[in-house]
């Protein structure tokens, strides 16, 4: 669903939803709990905004699942249950794994939603994205933007081979 | 134990309309055709096929009657079934594939039997593997010892040797006999190949586009005409049970009995009184009107024909009676018209001793 949706209106949304003037924002505040202009807020854009690689690779794990596996765990006297946990779930992993990975990969290059919702404030919500960003409005920031750029490439690349690493770890187990 | 199936049930473009019932301890073969019906009986058996109608019992286990509103869930059954495709756990090790249903079961085997079945099937050096590693005959024995181990009130194999090649096949077969020798569990197997059928199975069900031809003993029953008529293939010929009567030493020849005769084969060495499952194929036997005198086959028998039916242009099926035992011969319709053969004709049948294959039983 928000795959399709730009990530500054979903920033637009949430604040509008979350913010510290509105209804549910309001409300949370009775409890402590602020979205708006904070890390968490930062962390719920990214999380709603990766759900849908989450769902998509999740599905496609248990799409993938032989039904016909589940038929023998049933004959051998599993329940529901027993089945879900023991057979689909531990098949489905690697999948599960992959989707988890490449959300968070997603996340590291949002910028839209979380500028949006929870601006931009250094130490608390400013991104690698949004810390490059600011950078290069400030004058004579070149040097830092790029040094930031870097830092973003290496993460990247790390979190690749972390995928990688994890996902034929993940293969491994289950036996794929 | 007995097993009764009898249930009817409409797919769009297929009818089942199944009845049988067996005695047989041992192992009753659905034969068939691919296509003909046989993994659904199977599956309703196993409860994962749930018929419109009928009733399926196993002992005195009523698994499914819709008369009694009766549906007993695949889980509850206690079946083993033993798939075509081995659907093993690729998660799992082949030790914890083989632990799978034998935690699961109420009244779990001892840990000795435990150790015994997998003994049996030659299992110890593959425990530690995962299944994608080990060769499809290895698979197939993992899935029979899986389904063994989960204390089955019977066995369900459905074409366990079909995805196998030969050498796999008659690795897998000898397991297969002792088991039927050996465990006490009933054994449904599915099978399109009549020398498996021939060689394993106690009682014969014969399938046919959702109905049951015929049921009987193998004994009876794989000498059928109706089998090939069935089938479109040749018939298979005469399995005996015969046992080992007296040893010819100088001559180097071993003497069956078998009800209605004896049988001069190549030595054997089995002590007298064992018993042997007997097979004498339809290809073997020479049909002769006189007695000969001077002729190399061991093997003569006086013999009356029952049935003379055309197979092909060139061929026919004889179905002949020896004593109380019947034999099969294949042979050329011009022979047929030569000696005017035809049911009632007293005949004498003729076997080579070294076509003979007896294999323990």
């Amino acid at each position: 669903m928000p795959l399709v949706i730009p990530p500054v209106a979903l920033g637009y949304v949430l604040l509008s939803v979350f913010g510290t003037r509105a209804p549910l924002g309001l409300w949370l505040a009775h409890f402590g709990i602020r979205f708006a202009f904070s890390w968490t807020g930062a962390a719920l854009a990214s999380a709603i905004i990766t759900f849908p690689f989450q769902v998509r690779a999740i599905r496609l794990a248990v799409e993938g699942l032989d039904s016909r596996l589940l038929q023998a765990a049933e004959t051998l006297g599993a329940g529901p249950f027993d089945r879900v946990l023991n057979i689909a779930l531990p098949i489905a992993l690697p999948g599960v794994i992959a989707g988890a990975i490449l959300a968070f990969a997603a996340c590291l290059g949002e910028f839209g939603a979380i500028i949006t919702f929870v601006s931009s404030i250094p130490g608390e919500t400013r991104t690698l994205p949004l810390a490059i960003y600011a950078a290069l409005q400030t004058p004579g920031g070149d040097l830092e933007a790029a040094r930031l750029s870097a830092m973003s490439l290496m993460l990247a690349l790390a979190g690749l081979l972390l995928a990688e690493f994890a996902g034929r770890r993940a293969r491994q187990f289950a036996g794929l | 134990m007995s097993i009764e199936v009898e249930f009817r049930h409409r797919f769009a473009d297929f009818a089942f309309d199944i009845a049988f019932h067996t005695d047989a301890t041992g192992i009753t073969a659905l034969f068939g055709h691919s296509g003909a019906g046989k993994t659904s009986i199977v599956n309703a058996i196993a409860g994962l096929f749930r018929p419109a109608s009928g009733r399926i019992a196993v002992g005195s286990r009523v698994f499914f009657d819709s008369e009694k509103d009766i549906w007993i869930p695949p889980l509850r059954r206690r079946v083993g079934y033993v798939f075509q495709d081995s659907r093993l756990f690729p998660h799992l090790t082949v030790e914890r594939n083989l632990q799978f249903g034998w935690r699961r079961s109420a009244a779990p085997v001892p840990q000795e039997e435990f150790f015994r079945v997998v003994k049996l099937l030659g299992l110890e050096p593959l425990l530690k593997r995962k299944p994608r590693t080990l060769s499809g005959g290895e698979q197939s024995r993992v899935a029979l010892g899986r389904a063994l181990l989960a204390s089955p009130s019977i066995l369900l194999m459905d074409e366990p040797l079909a995805a196998l090649d030969a050498a796999r096949r008659s690795e897998i077969l000898p397991y297969l006999e002792r088991l039927r020798d050996h465990a006490a569990v009933p054994i449904v197997y599915v099978s399109h190949s009549l020398g498996e059928v021939a060689r394993l199975a106690d009682h014969l069900v014969i399938v046919k586009e959702g109905r049951v031809a015929a049921s009987g003993a193998l004994f009876d029953l794989i000498t059928d005409l109706r089998i090939p008529e069935a089938t479109g293939e040749p018939p298979y010929g005469a399995v005996l049970a015969t046992t080992v009567r007296r040893q010819l030493k100088e001559d180097g020849l071993t003497v069956l009995s078998f009800a209605g005769g004896e049988l001069r084969v190549p030595f054997l060495p089995y002590p007298e009184g064992t018993r042997l499952r007997t097979h004498i194929h339809a290809t073997d036997v020479i049909i002769a009107c006189e007695e000969p005198r001077a002729i190399s086959a061991n093997n003569v028998l006086p013999a009356t024909i029952l049935e003379v039916r055309e197979r092909t242009d060139s061929h026919v099926d004889v179905r002949l009676l020896c004593g109380t035992t019947k034999f099969v011969a294949w042979i050329t319709r011009a022979s047929c018209a030569r000696l005017q053969l035809a049911a009632g004709v007293q005949v004498f049948a003729i076997v080579k001793s070294v076509s003979i294959v007896p294999r323990p039983a």
